[in-house]
């Protein structure tokens, strides 16, 4: 191997790869540098992959990448314990080139893009796992890993939401439950076919569910439902805080989600293939580590760059932007010869001009109001209860539906707390 | 530390995996005879919370006997352990390189 390089990345997932494979194409010798037996082994999603740096990167590349569905059709449900209500939002649009955005399964893309990286000449090295960093004084010079040292000018730790670099580095602190959502998820095989007849889908247009309400007990968190290609991937996301708290455990609401009357129906027939667990860095701006120092840039998850505002959940394009970003900064700092601080800081302005940070910044108050309880169950509860009263005939005479929406809300919320609360949430997301 | 037998998952894969053996059984793991989870007993004992045994999402954590016993076998390698374990019992890493889990398909 080279004695040394211009950059090492460590994690071949979204950022990893984008910040490798950019640096390679520009001529950098660049090493990534993957735990996993191969990229993405180690990697999940609960998310779907919006295309539009994705696609600066590889002119239209869902012709070529693994992606499974193109988002058409997306559905927010509420759960009450037995009923389901949906806004279910359906676009000849999204349906159409560029499309909007794809469900992936991370184990395919992530070994395709690494594999970008390395015929754009990125040295690719996976089954190491990089202990720690190396120091010249306050400078990151390279990286430890399994009793080998190798140098390079920079490092960009891509490492993850856990990222052991950006703590061994002093960059971040410890995590704390509050930070995190912890999710779990089960890829479900169905043939093709079920798949499309019971989501009313064609070719290769999918539909991204998300789910509210019963599916975590009402507890801070949601339900998903993605169709893949051939199989579905169906999990809950819950507050790593609110498990604590109300002493739940995911894998026992993942059950409990997977039984609802409307859920059972969604996945019936079909056979459990991978189960898999992953934290999400949901805290967004209030978590944020430094995103450098001399010698080191963070990226991706590992940096806390994904905007969970309830109504999006946009992790890979974040770490998508930041890879590039990094490997911009690096390029730059290769001509200008510096590798300090100063000349990395151009990373953070780069993101600041970006939607990156833009977008942090301008939804950091998003986890405030995704902590009130009320969106979690009574909301939800509401949702249903109001809409079976409005449908039920039982042989009695009707009542209007401001009248049935004031007894369903009485003893659960007050018409006060609803607006205040619609308010919050309108500005808050 | 020999396996337990409530932990013993392999070859327990069923057409509708509820437990959590027959989910992990499912999983493809190169298992690492090094443990990437340690314990530090003297300070584990004193908890009363103990939020590792049911946060992870592995159940890798089970209560024998009023202690706490880990196994790093089914570990999904997500870290909610450490991070909730507010005592700082568990010290938790990656297991080395191209051990753990692998998922086929994320």
């Amino acid at each position: 191997m080279k004695e040394k390089f211009d950059a090492i990345v460590v994690g071949a997932g979204p950022a990893g790869c984008a910040a490798a494979y950019t640096l390679a194409k520009a001529g950098l010798e660049v090493l990534l540098v993957e735990r996993g037996k191969f990229a993405g082994a180690k990697n999940m999603t609960g998310g779907v992959l919006y295309g539009p740096v994705l696609n600066t990167l590889f002119p239209d590349f869902w012709k070529d990448a693994p992606v499974e569905r193109h988002i058409s059709r997306q559905v927010i449900t509420f759960l009450s314990e037995r009923a389901s209500l949906s806004i279910d939002f359906n676009s000849a649009d999204f349906d159409t080139p560029p499309y909007n955005g794809f469900t992936v399964l991370r184990a395919k893309f992530d070994r395709w893009f690494a594999q970008k990286a390395e015929q754009a000449g990125a040295v690719v090295i996976t089954r190491i796992r990089v202990d720690d960093l190396l120091w010249d004084k306050q400078q990151v010079v390279g990286i430890a890993a399994g009793g080998d040292e190798i140098l390079a000018s920079v490092v960009i730790a891509a490492d993850g939401v856990n990222s052991l670099l950006a703590q061994k580095a002093g960059l971040r602190r410890r995590l704390s439950p509050e930070d995190v959502n912890q999710g779990v998820k089960e890829v479900i095989k169905l043939p093709r076919e079920t798949i499309e007849g019971r989501f009313n889908l064609s070719g290769d247009s999918g539909v991204a569910i998300q789910f509210l309400g019963f599916c975590t007990k009402g507890v801070h968190g949601g339900g998903f439902l993605y169709t893949n290609k051939e199989s579905l991937s169906l999990g809950v996301v819950v507050q790593l805080e609110a498990l604590i708290k109300n002493s739940l455990k995911s894998i026992e609401l993942l059950e409990g989600f997977k039984a609802h009357p409307t859920v059972k129906e969604l996945v019936k027939g079909g056979t459990t293939v991978e189960y898999s667990a992953h934290l999400v860095p949901a805290a967004g701006w209030r978590m944020m580590p430094r995103l450098y120092t001399d010698g080191l840039l963070v990226a991706g998850d590992a940096a806390a760059l994904v905007l969970a505002t309830g109504r999006a959940l946009e992790g890979m394009n974040f770490a998508l932007a930041s890879g590039v970003a990094a490997a911009e900064t690096v390029k730059r700092a290769k001509e200008k010869g510096d590798f300090g601080k100063e000349t990395l800081s151009y990373y953070e302005k780069l993101l600041a001009e970006s939607f990156v940070l833009q977008d942090l910044k301008r939804f950091k108050r998003a986890s405030q109001f995704l902590a009130i309880q009320r969106i979690y169950s009574t909301y939800p509860d509401l949702a249903c209860s109001l809409a079976e009263r409005i449908f039920r005939v039982d042989g009695n005479p009707k009542k209007n539906i401001w009248r049935l929406m004031r007894e369903e809300m009485k003893g659960r919320v007050s018409l006060w707390q609803l607006i205040r609360d619609g308010i919050s949430g309108g500005r808050a997301i | 530390m020999a396996i337990d037998s409530r932990w013993d998952f392999r070859g327990k894969s069923n057409m509708n995996p509820v437990g959590i053996e027959h989910k992990l059984a499912l999983n493809k793991y190169e298992v690492d005879r090094e443990a990437h989870i340690r314990l530090k007993e003297e300070i584990c004992r004193q908890c009363q919370r103990r939020s590792c045994l049911y946060v992870c999402p592995a159940e890798c954590y089970k209560l024998r006997e009023g202690k706490v016993s880990y196994n790093h076998e089914g570990c999904l390698e997500c870290g909610s352990c450490q991070i909730s374990c507010g005592e700082g019992a568990i010290e938790w890493s990656y297991p080395r390189g191209g051990f753990g889990i692998s998922f086929e398909y994320g």
